[in-house]
């Protein structure tokens, strides 16, 4: 897609999680849950891919079997030329420094006890990054970096905003200074003035520092702001992917189009025609067969082919590609 | 112009702070009118005081510590809503004026079978005979486009999706055809394409029915394609109001005009939106603080000396019918500051 060596690398990536237990003691264990099913992914070093889809699609998931916080069943996930899922533990804690995570929900990934100085410090001594006084420094520099004064190290999670604490979690992540970011829905918990600050924020820190994200969200036009490709999940598979400016321009598969005219936009002059797509997400533990898609597919060529058949992701034009029959057909 | 269905004049919500008696102003003075038929929304951020006012209305507001301050007045067919006797207040509520709120899975009860919980308002209000009320309710699922209703009536709440739920959320205010729906974030729990079905669904219902709906959110975006009029609120107090196209095309509150650029938008090309994204600086302040003159001032691009002193009142901007455009700002008065920093 680049002619930049990528930085990230997934090929293939599975995770099933094992299905529950019905409600009572003798039930029969339900079918698994097929979260990641298939995916594969490369981020270029210094861009932003964009990880799209509904609730349930799986995309979280992705990310976190990217750093092995949830370990993935299969797959290979390659960071710079080090393959991640074969690392051991101690191999991993070092990796650890070159890939972090900023959660979406800034009250609950801070620790309640613990001072911002506290939160920004632990990292710092793990990794041996600092000592005495530089460590107050380091913490000083980080705050400042992300738009912080300098007094709210001492103060405690419950005494910030939803706005200043997502920016603590993103200096908790910077402080051992990785290269590569998963940024899992980081703006969604907050108002929109604020989290255009956040975003403008994320912006200036890829420009400044060279990193890399995987930027994970639901919201598409928060996407189209800060991501050079895109790649749009459905029930655990990538159903299209491709440089953001094509893919929201000229979307190849139906589930991108639904997506992109189901965003309200902000202007009563424009009116879209807008596809209201029938039914709800299936269980990712009981996915259709054929096209996961089918049953809520708008497509006017849709036929028995989509029920039975599973579609490849493949190349539909230049970098872009999309898993369905047809794909090349007007909508 | 017709009566209006709903009156709403100067409500004060205030609550009683939990550390040391501190009074947190949520509601502060807030007027609007809900025409029959028509759509209103409310926009603002969290904190602002939409939910405070649209519970307000119902008087589902817990007291204490909250309290309507007296002076205040809900007045809906001519009856003042805050002096009504609990009776009355009943039937009203769920009958003529029906709620929906944010969060579909925890509004429903989960030992009542959803057929029970819609049958329930046609019992109370319209005195159905069960039998009756169940079809009723088969009826109003059907309606709101709930595949196999006579199956569905039997189903418990953790058995629907959360668009379902908030299908069957629409279906039980509904069932009495009340005047006025208060909508309060009734998609924002929801994925975008199944919030695109529950829009489309009300606004479909809406036509059918002929009822008002009192939309509360803070998504630009649905306000621009459901409603009819815009009441903005910031801090407690209504900033602008106008009809929704005068509103978009000419926003005159710094404040409206700064959450319009700060929305990243869907429909604009890539290379125009990489870079910046236009910010308001700073946070919205806590009820129980706001700062003097203009609640605005401190995150205001414009504001100057009047402004940090002087609340300013809602202002005739006088486009339009007279009172059709209405803004909370000093720069009314003096226009050309505006430019100045802009």
């Amino acid at each position: 897609m680049t002619t930049v060596a990528p930085l990230v690398e997934v090929d293939g990536l599975v995770k099933h999680f094992p299905g529950d237990r019905g409600p009572w003691p003798l039930a029969r264990r339900r079918r698994p849950v097929r979260a990641v099913d298939g995916v594969s992914l490369r981020i270029a070093a210094g861009r932003t891919l964009g990880l799209v889809g509904e609730s349930g699609c799986g995309k979280s998931t992705v990310g976190r079997s990217i750093l092995r916080l949830i370990e993935p069943d299969a797959g290979r996930v390659v960071l710079d030329g080090v393959d991640v899922l074969a690392c051991r533990p101690r191999e991993l804690r070092a990796l650890r420094r070159r890939m972090q995570i900023v959660f979406q929900d800034p009250y609950g990934s801070l620790n309640p006890r613990m001072t911002v100085r506290q939160a920004l410090r632990e990292p710092l001594v793990i990794h041996h990054l600092a000592r005495g006084p530089e460590i107050d420094r380091r913490i000083a520099g980080l705050l400042e970096e992300v738009g912080l004064d300098a007094a709210f190290a001492d103060s405690y999670p419950h005494e910030l905003s939803g706005g200043q604490r997502q920016r603590v979690g993103i200096a908790r992540a910077l402080s051992v200074e990785p290269s590569f970011l998963v940024l899992d829905e980081p703006v969604s918990a907050l108002d929109v003035s604020v989290q255009a600050q956040v975003l403008n924020l994320l912006n200036e820190l890829q420009q400044r520092r060279k990193l890399t994200y995987l930027f994970i969200a639901h919201d598409l036009a928060v996407v189209r702001h800060s991501a050079d490709e895109v790649a749009v999940m459905y029930l655990g598979k990538i159903v299209e992917q491709g440089p953001a400016e094509t893919l929201y321009r000229a979307p190849r598969h139906p589930y991108t189009a639904s997506l992109l005219s189901a965003v309200p936009v902000p202007d009563p002059r424009v009116s879209r025609q807008r596809i209201v797509l029938q039914g709800d997400v299936p269980s990712p533990a009981n996915p259709p067969p054929g096209c996961p898609f089918h049953p809520r597919c708008p497509h006017p060529s849709k036929n028995d082919r989509c029920r039975t058949e599973p579609p490849a992701l493949r190349v539909v034009g230049p970098d872009q590609l999309a898993a369905c029959h047809f794909a090349e057909e007007p909508m | 112009m017709t009566e209006p269905l709903l009156r709403v004049r100067d409500l004060k919500t205030y609550f009683v702070t939990e550390r040391g008696g501190g009074t947190a102003r949520a509601v502060d003075g807030v007027s609007f009118d809900v025409h029959p038929g028509e759509t209103l929304g409310i926009v603002g951020e969290s904190g602002c005081g939409k939910t405070v006012t649209s519970l307000s209305i119902l008087r589902l507001i817990p007291e204490p510590p909250g309290h309507i301050l007296s002076g205040s007045l809900i007045e809906f067919e001519g009856r003042n809503l805050l002096t009504l006797r609990p009776p009355e207040l009943r039937a009203i509520r769920g009958n003529e004026v029906a709620m929906i709120f944010q969060e579909p899975m925890t509004s429903l009860n989960p030992v009542f079978t959803v057929g029970d919980q819609i049958a329930e308002a046609a019992i109370v209000h319209q005195r159905l005979p069960r039998k009756r009320a169940r079809a009723r309710a088969i009826e109003m699922l059907r309606l709101v486009g709930i595949p196999d209703p006579e199956e569905r009536v039997d189903h418990y709440p953790h058995q629907l999706s959360g668009g379902m739920s908030q299908r069957v959320m629409i279906a039980m205010a509904l069932v009495c055809h009340p005047k006025l729906l208060i909508a309060d974030e009734p998609t924002t729990a929801l994925d975008v394409t199944i919030q695109a079905q529950i829009l489309e669904l009300l606004d479909r219902l809406q036509a059918e029915l002929g009822m008002a709906v009192l939309l509360i959110t803070h998504d630009l975006g649905i306000v621009a394609g459901t409603s009819d009029r815009v009441v903005v609120m910031y801090a407690g107090q209504v900033v602008e109001t106008a009809a929704t196209p005068e509103l978009f095309a000419h926003p005159l509150h710094p404040y409206t005009e700064g959450l319009m650029a700060a929305v990243p938008r869907i429909d604009t090309r890539v290379s125009q939106v990489r870079g910046r994204l236009h910010t308001i600086p700073g946070q919205v302040p806590a009820a129980s603080a706001w700062p003097a003159g203009c609640r605005f001032h401190p995150r205001c691009p414009y504001a100057w000396d009047r402004c940090t002193v002087e609340e300013p009142p809602l202002l005739d901007a006088g486009r339009g019918e007279p009172g059709s455009h209405a803004v909370r700002c000093w720069l009314l008065t003096e226009p050309r500051r505006r430019t100045r920093q802009a």
